[in-house]
């Protein structure tokens, strides 16, 4: 069979690019070999594992359940929109302060899971999160760290900082 | 694994989508339409599906139909077929008192960020008999709204599901709508499995209709119960042995025991690696009884 390919527009970012692509081309895939943002993992391919998370139209996506064609009309966020060149942002910082990663694979899945669970729900409380973080997958932290991180930015985003954690952040 | 070749259109409105599925059948290719795609997708990354051409629905979203949450006169709650289950999940207040057991249900239906772009519509024709929406259809007495390229058919969701992802929506056909019939405000859906969000190994909802009529000393009698069960059989199932327990039954613990009971004596659950037969009877045991007690204390939320 021939593969076809066709002209998409893709918003990735704040910037849009013409590619030309195969439709069968998975989002994740796009945004790592044709767009060079390799931030975003791909880890098993069949919507599971959560790593691939990024947002599109400011909703938490697996990219690897969501084909490039389909993401045209869409605006899509990934790990690398956050923070500005080397400063991390509040989230980020969370991750790292309450170690809420070891070998970082998973971790930019997290974040853009985290970030778009956190826009939608800002009031979100620790039960909350430890759900919505449930959604993917680590096999280094034991996702109490990660939960703390979350829950940690939540609470600081509400004026409250630490309030919803064990431990003080540093 | 990637996905093998396929063809992408996009559909620009319902009768596009049927006259596309006519053509491409009748030039022998294997359509396949797309709405949210997070059960396609992830068969088609496997490949145990390899349509040659997808086509996407996605551009009608723009209708406001296709993901609208309506009430009929008559009390009926219809849903547009790619209303995504989050929105679902976030509109407690437009579903009513009625049918409160859909949003609660929702946190049972993937995680997050598949409950972001997943469809009730897609979920329905999907078919999984241990899906959620699958499950409500059967609850809810729900008529599934499908398109054809001559007539608009409703199928009563006890005609939907014929096993095995097989469902009475034909080739031809695009669902646009579901309309849930039947209001309960006593209901509750409940499941197992081994991870949050995984596929259940056996899922229950449930509903009880009371009768104050019939209220005496021992308190109000029951007008009857609905017990769907999935998980079990390769459809969404009733119990009609669970049933006839709760009919005219006093609500309670020693009744809704008893209907788990008679629920768990009466399936015939199949045995895979996932669990026993044995086990798959205990857990319906269980949740039917969760489910009940649950569906009980929901009376007064209206």
């Amino acid at each position: 069979m021939t593969s076809e390919r066709q002209l998409v527009v893709l918003a990735v970012n704040g910037t849009e690019h013409e590619l030309l692509l195969e439709p069968r081309q998975i989002l994740s895939d796009v945004l790592r070999h044709e767009l060079g943002l390799t931030g975003t993992h791909v880890g098993c391919e069949h919507g599971v594992c959560g790593a691939c998370t990024v947002l599109v139209d400011g909703e938490p996506v697996r990219s690897c359940l969501v084909f490039a064609v389909q993401a045209e009309d869409a605006e899509v966020r990934t790990v690398e929109s956050l923070g500005e060149g080397a400063e991390l942002t509040d989230l980020q910082q969370a991750f790292r302060a309450h170690h809420g990663l070891q070998c970082g694979f998973c971790t930019a899945g997290f974040l853009m899971l985290a970030e778009g669970f956190l826009l939608q729900e800002p009031d979100a409380g620790r039960d909350e999160v430890r759900e919505a973080v449930s959604a993917n997958l680590c096999r280094c932290t034991g996702y109490q760290n990660i939960v703390d991180a979350v829950a940690d930015t939540a609470a600081r985003r509400r004026g409250s900082p630490g309030s919803s954690t064990q431990e003080a952040a540093p | 694994m990637k996905p093998a070749t396929f063809r992408y259109h996009r559909a620009h409105d319902v009768a596009d989508a049927i006259g596309m599925l006519g053509e491409l059948d009748a030039a022998g290719e294997d359509p396949k339409l797309v709405a949210g795609g997070q059960s396609l997708v992830p068969m088609m990354n496997f490949r145990l599906a390899r349509p040659s051409v997808l086509i996407d629905l996605g551009p009608l979203r723009r209708f406001p139909a296709m993901t609208g949450i309506g009430h009929d006169d008559d009390g009926a709650l219809t849903l547009g077929a790619l209303t995504t289950h989050r929105v679902v999940e976030t509109s407690r207040a437009e579903l009513g008192p009625g049918f409160g057991v859909i949003c609660r249900a929702m946190r049972w239906v993937g995680h997050l960020p598949i409950r972001s772009r997943g469809t009730v519509g897609g979920s329905l024709v999907h078919g999984d008999a241990t899906a959620e929406w699958c499950l409500l259809a059967v609850l809810l007495d729900a008529v599934i709204i499908a398109e054809g390229p001559d007539s608009t058919r409703e199928i009563p969701a006890a005609e939907m599901f014929h096993g095995f992802y097989a469902t009475a929506v034909g080739p031809d056909e695009v669902v646009v709508a579901i309309r849930f019939t039947r209001p309960s405000p006593r209901a509750a859906l409940t499941e197992f499995a081994r991870r949050h969000g995984d596929f259940a190994l056996v899922d229950t909802a449930v509903s009880l209709e009371g009768d104050p009529a019939r209220s005496n000393g021992s308190g109000p009698h029951l007008a009857g119960g609905r017990v769907v069960l999935g998980g079990i059989a390769p459809t969404p199932v009733r119990v009609p042995e669970a049933e006839e327990v709760l009919a005219g039954g006093v609500p309670g613990p020693a009744l809704f025991a008893d209907a788990a009971a008679a629920a768990a004596e009466a399936i015939d659950p199949p045995e895979d690696p996932a669990a026993t037969a044995r086990y798959r009877r205990r857990l319906t045991r269980t949740l039917v009884t969760r489910a009940l007690t649950e569906a009980w204390g929901h009376g007064d939320d209206r």
